[in-house]
Formats: C-alpha cells, sequence, structure tokens
C-alpha cells in the first residue's frame, strides 16, 4: 500500500518518537495541569498546522482563513456542550428555560432551527467533519475550477474570516457574540472541567494529533502527494499528464480544512469555550506562521512549531508583553527572508548531516540504511 | 425594508448615505490607489499598507498639536503642512522598508504577504510604544466645522467635503505620474519586462524603490485624511487592510480605473445598506457579495484578456 | 457529431479555427488536417501562430471560433485533462518536468492510471508500473538515473524525461513544440533518433526551427504567417514555394 520503503524514514522516526516522548511521557509527568492544558491548546493549532502543510506546504495553496474551519469545529462541539449545559434545570431563572443564556438575554424565545440537531452527540461529530469539508469544497470548488490560485485566493480567504468574523460578532442572539459560547460544562454528563477531565482530554487531543500525523503522512507518501509537489512546480505539466488540477488543489484544501476543524473541537473540549476571536484574521494568519516556524514541508515541523511558538508567545507576554508582537512581526519576516524551510530546514541542513557523521563513524556496517531512506522500492 | 418611510424621505436617505459613502470612498480610494500601484504594478501584497496609513494619520495628529502650541495663528491651515509631512514620513519608511525587505522578495508574492504581515505586527506595536494604546483625535479648525444646508432634508459636512476634493486631486496626480510623466513611463516599462527596462538604461531598482515609496506615501496622505472622519489607534489601519484589497481585486488589479469603480460601488453599497441593516451585517453582505462574485469572476471587473 | 463531409481517415481536424486576443487576431481561420501516423512539421516565422495552435489543440487556449475534431471528438469543448484522455499529448518549448521529483516519480506520475483523486491515493507501485517506466527510462537514455532529482539533469536530459513522460502517457497524437532547441549537437542527433523511434504508430504535430531537422522527419509541412496557412505540402514543395521564400525561408 505504501509506496516507499518505510512508512517514516529515519529523520522522521526521530521526530515521531521524540514528540511521542515529550507529548505522552516528558509533559504530563513535568507540568502540573495548568499548563498541560495549556499545552492542549497549543496543540488544537497543530492540527490546523498539519492540514496547512498538505495544503501550503505541498500544495502551494495559501490560505488565509483556516480560522474559519477551526471555528467551524469549535463552534459545532460548542453548541453541543452548550445545549446540554442549558438543560431546563439549570436555566430556570430564564425568561425561556432550556435555551442557551446569551440567547435569554438576547430576547430569543426559542432555539433557533439550525441549534436543533446539536442536540444530538453523533449530528455533532458528523458536523465537525462535514460542514468544513461541504464548506471548503464550495470555496475551492468556485476558486480552483476558475484557476483562481496565489494571492488571490489567499486574500479571498482572508476575506471569508473576516465576514464569518463580523457575523459572529453580530448576531450575538445566535452566536454567543465577541463573548463566544462560554460556560460549558459536561460531556454526556461527564464534567469536562474537572483535572481528572483534562488530563483525559488531554491525551485524547494527543491520540487524535498522532492520528493526523498518520493520515498526513499517508497522504504524502501515494501519488496524490507526488501530485501535489508536481502541481506546486508545474501546473499545467500535471494538467497536461491528465490530471484535474482543480480536483487535487481542492481536495488538499479541503483535507486541511478537515484538520482544522478537528483541532477546533479539540479546543473546545480543553479549553471550555470558544470565541470569534479564534476565527478572524488574526489567528488565522498566526496558524500559518506556525506552520512556516516548523517548515512548511515537514509534517513534525508543523507540530514542533506550533508549540514553539506558542511557548514563546505565553512565556514572553506573561514577562514582557510589548515584546510579543516585535518578536513576532520578526519572526513573519525571518522565516520568509532566512529560513524559509523552518527549523525542519534548519534540522535537515546542521543537525542532521553530523548525527549522519556520528552513525556512519561508529561502524561501516549501518551505513547501507542510511543511503536506502526514502528511495523507492525495487 | 423601504417600507416605512416615503419617496421624498428615501431620497434624502439615500443622498445623506450616499455622501456619508463618498467619505468611505476617499478612504478607501486613496489606500487603494496606494496599494493598487504597489500590487499592481510590482506584484507584492503589502499587508502592512494600514500601517503606513496610520503614521500619516499619527503625522497628522502631532503636526496638528504642534501648530496649536507654537503658532496658533497658522492653525487653519495646518493641514495642508500635515500633509505633506505625512506623505514624507510614510513615503520614506516605504522607501527603507522595500530596501531592507521587499526586494529580496519580488516574484514570491505570497512570502511578501507574510513578511509585511509581520512589519504590520511590528509597526503596531511600535505605534503602541511611542503613542499609546489610547486612540488619539485630531481637532479640527473651525472653517472644517460645521455642514452645509443642502437641502431641509439634506446636510453635508464640510470635511466631508474638503476630503472628497483632495481624493479627486490626488486621483488625478496619481494618473498624471503613472500614465504622462517620463517616470510614469519608466515604471511601466519596468513593469512589462524588467530586463528589456534595464538593458535599455532605466535603473529598476530605483524605479522599484520610489513606486513602493510612491504608494506608502498616498497611504500616508490616505492617514491624513483619514483622522478627519476616525480617531487614530495603533491598530486602526488593520481594520482597513482587507476591504482595501478587496477594492483593489474587485476593481482587477491593474487597473487603475477600475480601482476607482470598485471603491466608490463598495463603499455606497455598504453605507447605503448601513442605514437599513445593522453596520455589521451591512459589512458582512457587501463583503460576500464582493467575495461571490470574485468568485464568479476572479479576473476581477475590470480586466483585459490577454495571452499568458 | 460528425460532419458529412470529413473523410473518416483523418486522425485531427481543424477548420476554421480562430482565436483572437483583444481584438488580435493570433490564428486566423485556420483548417488543416492530419492523418493517422502522419508526421507533420509546422514552421513559420515568429508570432506566426504556431505554439498557439498547439495550445488550441491541447486546450490551454480556447477557440474564439471554429472546430478541432480528434476521432470525431469535439475537443474545443473539453477540458485539458479530458483532451489528454482523449489521447492528445503536449511538450512544452521550455522542459517542463517536476524538479522536486525524481526522474521515476516524474515518469511514474506519468503513467496512465489512477488519474483522479481517489484513484492516485490508492494508486499502487506495482510490476507494470515500473515495468514500463524502465522500458520508456531506457528509450530516453536515462535508465540509470532514475533516482536522480529532475533538477540535477541537464537541458538536453530534461527535454528527454519530458518526451519520455509523453511517450508513457501512449497518446495516438504526440505534439512537440521544438524539441530540439537549445540542444547540442550530439543531443540533438540522440534526439532525432528518439523521435524517428517514437514516431511509429502514432501521429506528430512538430513546431521547430532547425530546417535540416525538418527535412529529416517531415511528411508534411504547414508553414504559417499571421495567423493563417502560407502554404502546405511536402517539403519540397514548400521550399520552392515563392510565397514562402520571401517570408520565411528567405532571411
Amino acid at each position: 500500500m505504501i509506496t516507499n520503503s518505510r512508512f517514516f524514514n529515519r529523520s522522521e522516526l526521530v521526530g515521531l518518537i521524540s514528540l511521542v516522548l515529550l507529548l505522552v511521557v516528558i509533559l504530563p509527568l513535568t507540568l502540573d495541569i495548568f499548563r498541560l492544558n495549556l499545552v492542549a491548546k497549543y496543540l488544537t493549532y497543530a492540527f490546523v498546522a498539519i492540514g496547512l502543510v498538505l495544503c501550503w506546504g505541498y500544495g502551494g495553496i495559501l490560505s488565509l482563513g483556516q480560522g474559519v474551519f477551526f471555528g467551524l469545529g469549535g463552534y459545532a462541539m460548542a453548541m453541543f456542550l452548550k445545549l446540554e449545559a442549558s438543560s431546563a434545570a439549570n436555566t430556570k431563572i430564564q425568561s425561556t428555560p432550556g435555551i442557551p443564556d446569551f440567547m435569554d438575554w438576547n430576547q430569543l424565545t426559542q432555539l433557533p432551527f439550525f441549534w436543533k440537531p446539536f442536540h444530538s452527540l453523533p449530528f455533532t461529530f458528523l458536523a465537525i467533519v462535514l460542514a468544513p469539508a461541504f464548506f471548503s469544497f464550495i470555496i475551492g470548488a468556485a476558486m480552483f475550477k476558475r484557476r483562481v490560485g496565489g494571492v488571490y485566493f489567499a486574500i479571498i480567504t482572508q476575506a471569508i474570516a473576516a465576514i464569518l468574523t463580523i457575523l459572529i460578532v453580530g448576531q450575538q442572539g445566535y452566536t454567543g457574540g465577541i463573548n463566544g459560547i462560554t460556560d460549558l460544562r459536561t460531556l454526556l454528563d461527564w464534567d469536562i472541567r474537572t483535572d481528572h477531565a483534562k488530563y483525559v482530554l488531554y491525551f485524547v487531543e494527543v491520540a487524535f494529533l498522532f492520528g493526523a500525523v498518520v493520515v498526513a503522512q499517508f497522504i504524502r507518501l501515494t501519488k496524490l502527494g507526488r501530485i501535489l509537489v508536481a502541481m506546486r512546480e508545474q501546473e499545467d505539466r500535471v494538467r497536461f499528464s491528465g490530471y484535474s488540477v482543480a480536483n487535487f488543489k481542492i481536495f488538499a484544501f479541503c483535507a486541511a480544512a478537515v484538520f482544522a476543524a478537528i483541532g477546533g473541537a479539540m479546543f473546545t473540549l480543553n479549553v471550555g469555550f470558544m470565541s470569534p476571536s479564534f476565527v478572524g484574521i488574526v489567528p488565522s494568519i498566526e496558524m500559518v506562521i506556525y506552520t512556516a516556524v516548523g517548515g512548511r514541508l515537514s509534517i513534525f515541523g508543523a507540530v514542533y512549531g506550533t508549540l514553539l511558538v506558542n511557548f514563546a508567545k505565553t512565556s514572553l507576554s506573561e514577562t514582557f508583553p510589548q515584546l510579543w508582537l516585535f518578536g513576532l512581526g520578526a519572526l513573519f519576516i525571518a522565516v520568509v527572508l532566512a529560513f524559509p524551510s523552518g527549523l525542519a530546514g534548519i534540522w535537515a541542513d546542521n543537525i542532521q548531516p553530523r548525527i549522519d557523521r556520528l552513525f556512519a563513524s561508529r561502524g561501516e556496517k549501518s551505513g547501507n540504511g542510511l543511503i536506502a531512506d526514502g528511495a523507492p522500492a525495487e | 425594508m423601504f417600507g416605512d418611510y416615503s419617496l421624498g424621505d428615501l431620497g434624502a436617505i439615500f443622498a445623506m448615505q450616499g455622501f456619508a459613502g463618498l467619505i468611505l470612498f476617499s478612504v478607501y480610494l486613496l489606500m487603494a490607489l496606494g496599494l493598487a500601484i504597489i500590487f499592481g504594478q510590482m506584484g507584492v501584497i503589502n499587508m502592512a499598507h494600514g500601517e503606513f496609513m496610520i503614521l500619516g494619520a499619527y503625522v497628522t495628529w502631532m503636526t496638528s498639536n504642534a501648530f496649536q502650541h507654537f503658532v496658533p495663528p497658522l492653525f487653519p491651515g495646518y493641514f495642508f503642512v500635515a500633509m505633506t509631512l505625512a506623505f514624507i514620513a510614510s513615503g520614506s519608511l516605504g522607501m527603507l522598508v522595500e530596501w531592507a525587505l521587499i526586494r529580496h522578495l519580488y516574484r514570491r508574492p505570497l512570502d511578501t504577504l507574510l513578511a509585511t504581515w509581520g512589519l504590520s505586527l511590528i509597526l503596531q506595536q511600535a505605534y503602541r510604544s511611542v503613542f499609546g494604546a489610547r486612540e488619539v483625535g485630531v481637532e479640527l479648525p473651525d472653517w472644517m466645522m460645521g455642514s452645509w444646508q443642502a437641502t431641509d432634508a439634506i446636510q453635508i459636512p464640510i470635511n466631508g467635503m474638503f476630503v472628497m476634493g483632495l481624493t479627486i486631486l490626488i486621483t488625478i496626480a496619481v494618473f498624471y505620474i503613472l500614465f504622462l510623466s517620463r517616470w510614469g513611463k519608466q515604471v511601466r516599462a519596468v513593469v512589462q519586462n524588467r530586463v528589456m527596462a534595464g538593458a535599455v538604461g532605466i535603473n529598476t531598482e530605483k524605479i522599484d524603490r520610489y513606486t513602493f515609496g510612491l504608494g506608502c506615501g498616498i497611504a500616508g496622505i490616505a492617514g491624513s485624511a483619514f483622522t478627519m472622519i476616525g480617531s487614530t489607534g495603533p491598530t486602526a489601519g488593520q481594520l482597513y487592510i482587507v476591504d482595501t484589497f478587496l477594492v483593489v481585486v474587485f476593481g482587477g488589479a491593474a487597473s487603475l480605473f477600475g480601482t476607482i469603480a470598485s471603491a466608490f460601488t463598495i463603499s455606497q453599497t455598504q453605507s447605503t445598506l448601513e442605514f437599513f441593516l445593522s453596520g455589521s451585517m451591512a459589512k458582512v453582505i457587501t463583503l460576500l457579495a464582493i467575495v461571490v462574485i470574485l468568485m464568479m469572476r476572479p479576473q476581477g471587473l475590470f480586466a483585459l484578456k490577454v495571452r499568458k | 457529431m460528425l460532419i458529412g463531409h470529413q473523410p473518416k481517415d483523418f486522425l485531427l481536424a481543424v477548420s476554421g479555427l480562430t482565436v483572437s486576443f483583444d481584438g488580435f487576431k493570433a490564428v486566423n481561420d485556420l483548417s488543416f488536417y492530419v492523418e493517422e501516423n502522419e508526421i507533420r512539421v509546422i514552421i513559420g516565422p515568429n508570432g506566426a501562430g504556431k505554439t498557439t495552435v498547439l495550445d488550441l489543440i491541447c486546450g490551454k487556449t480556447r477557440a474564439t471560433s471554429g472546430s478541432i475534431q480528434f476521432r470525431g471528438k469535439e475537443l474545443t469543448k473539453l477540458k485539458e485533462n479530458e483532451i489528454v484522455k482523449a489521447g492528445v499529448g503536449r511538450k512544452f518549448q521550455t522542459p517542463s518536468v517536476f524538479e522536486d521529483l525524481t526522474v521515476f516519480e516524474n515518469l511514474e506520475i506519468s503513467f496512465p492510471r489512477g488519474r483522479t483523486v481517489f484513484g492516485s491515493l490508492t494508486f499502487q507501485r506495482d510490476t507494470t508500473v515500473t515495468g514500463r517506466v524502465e522500458e520508456v527510462a531506457e528509450m530516453i537514455f536515462l535508465k540509470d538515473r532514475l533516482q536522480t532529482s529532475a533538477a540535477e539533469l541537464s537541458h538536453g536530459q530534461k527535454q528527454w524525461l519530458e518526451i519520455g513522460m509523453l511517450l508513457i502517457q501512449n497518446p495516438d497524437l504526440l505534439m512537440l513544440d521544438e524539441p530540439v532547441a537549445g540542444m547540442s549537437v550530439s543531443e540533438r542527433a540522440k534526439t532525432a533518433e528518439l523521435l524517428n523511434r517514437i514516431i511509429k504508430d502514432r501521429s506528430v504535430l512538430v513546431i521547430e526551427h532547425d530546417m535540416k531537422f525538418v527535412e529529416d522527419i517531415a511528411h508534411k509541412v504547414t508553414v504559417l504567417h499571421q495567423g493563417q496557412i502560407l502554404s502546405e505540402g511536402t517539403m519540397e514543395r514548400v521550399k520552392n514555394d515563392p510565397k514562402v521564400i520571401e517570408v520565411y525561408l528567405g532571411h
């Protein structure tokens, strides 16, 4: 099924094992639950970053609207949790009991029709995956079939992020407005606010994240992954090799959207609320920088990049809040001007060769395996 | 939604909202002209354009304060000085940025987008550190206060008319510079064939730098105009950047005439809708309409069919 | 929807083809016919519309009016990838190969299987694929460079690789835009040999400036000038056509 000799080559294996150690062993053992919960929050963005590796790194499609899909997933999850928290018993002091509190404050007297299906958890799970897939398909089909790409696509996705944010903020009664959907309590009567639940949700998220890594790696290693690379370079040659370029772009964009939406749903579960400040232009473009810092062609790089930038953000904004924006701004410029392949590039250019030399000098016998990495099976 | 108003009321509403839209049109157009020059002529996406505008606004604010403090009798005329200074400040910063950043990124439009976004964050924080996070507003000289009573129902503010007039003058100047002056000819030559333009003795690096500087300088003037209709804060520019990019793309990136028409359409639509709907819904519907139209006609409203 | 008077044995029938860019007619009411197994060379001065004709046939440019029939199929209404599936292959003037991929992967992508999104996700590199890739690699003199990244190939090798990518598609009509341009003398000879081998069992439409090369391979020559046909026939006839000598060969 997999065309390369190994699913993960050696440096990817190093990345995978150290990531497993870090996320499953080191961080849970060393951090208190508050900090671990912060890590869980960062990791939700890693889903977006992995999607962007496929879509932007491989497919060359820069979407500045990933917050839209992050938000769709997050809001879908939040709507379910909010409905569960708004049982008639919990909300009996409202003028209309049984509907979310913000609706009551905004003089709504009954649940809007599009909220109703979110009483069902299976529907919510479906919505988390299908809503962004459908939405990104519409956008992708409209744009890519007409050969719109590059900066136009970037600007239009950014505009869509702006539109959705304004809409959410403006339609308070239906969406919770600028505050978002807050005060989420239980998932099928299981309290998600306890420390124990936070541990469980952290590990659930980590499991999903490795699932995302494996799926992304699978896509990358199929012929589809190679077509994405080919397309980024010579779109016309792919077209005249008999492929519908638009369909492949739509696929990459949809895949990135679904990854982002799963991240969004995880965000709601781990952080306990969802708001428009994770949907708009600014968060969307920040998600791009996570990918860029990690290395836009590296799936593991995306995860490390997300963690690193967010750690830096938290520690800098705690100590020198005014420095953070300077740092973030400089980071954007640096990854474009100086490190276009990000952390993964630095690893491959500076650290990997040293390790290889170390191994090579230790024994010639193992030297064989190094060269064979990544080579197609005969 | 029109049902509650009489025909006469509706006429007045459209006239007043139309005029309010014209001020928005002025800011959009001045911003978009700069962006269109930089994007259309150089292929660079300048996400920091809003911050260049805000620099112009801060310069205007400082000039107005300086006049009030040191030469109060000359205060009525401060705006003309401020506008010139704003142009010079934003233009010089633009040239510096072109030299330090942009020139390394030609032919990589997506990268210019990310790098200039980083620049915009840095500028925002710089404004916050220097001028504080609070929004500032300029005091208008007396002659710009008040409004002109056109009919019983229609009032038109004088500062609005002034901004409009200014915008028209600047637009004419930009047209002159790009299409009639020798320098504009060189700019267009560089756009069409960089290698050949270099070969016939045009200093393409210098042209790039001045073109970028001009675009940013116009944003600075937009900032001056902006002080009359809104208050200036570190992040005020970011609110306009997406709208302005849509104006440029909607008009067809290479066409300045398209930019004008599109700035007009978008500002009028938004302003008229604002009266009948809430501000946010007016904006949502306007933006959505643009995005849908762009999806159906991606080349924008005014684009030529050319062989690629 | 075959038109009655059109003889069946034409593989490609171009009739009344016109394309205009903002009023400028790059190709103007052009008609010509290519038979099965025919090698047709299109020559003409710069700006005559030669490349545009290939662009129109392969769907890169849309015709303003006129028709292009390929085995009875109307190509002007098909998308590029559908035209490829119908059996038309196109090589570009500047070598366009995928430099981030290896020679093997370049050829594999062109293998006509798994061309849909789902198909490419489930595509397997089995012995049919590797066998065919190796066979073609041998023909294009790149058998020992299969694992090389295409970026490391010389200009001539890239041209061969692109020809190989077309061969693996096995098109009925092969369109080549200046296949020997920019090649060294020895590469040129090798390319001629390669072309002579691959043109068997298919029709070929070639744009070329190298007259020696044209004489070597052409069955029939079409001379384009300002988007219209100036002359058509055997090389011998065309060469002696006074109109052709005046606008093209005379220089």
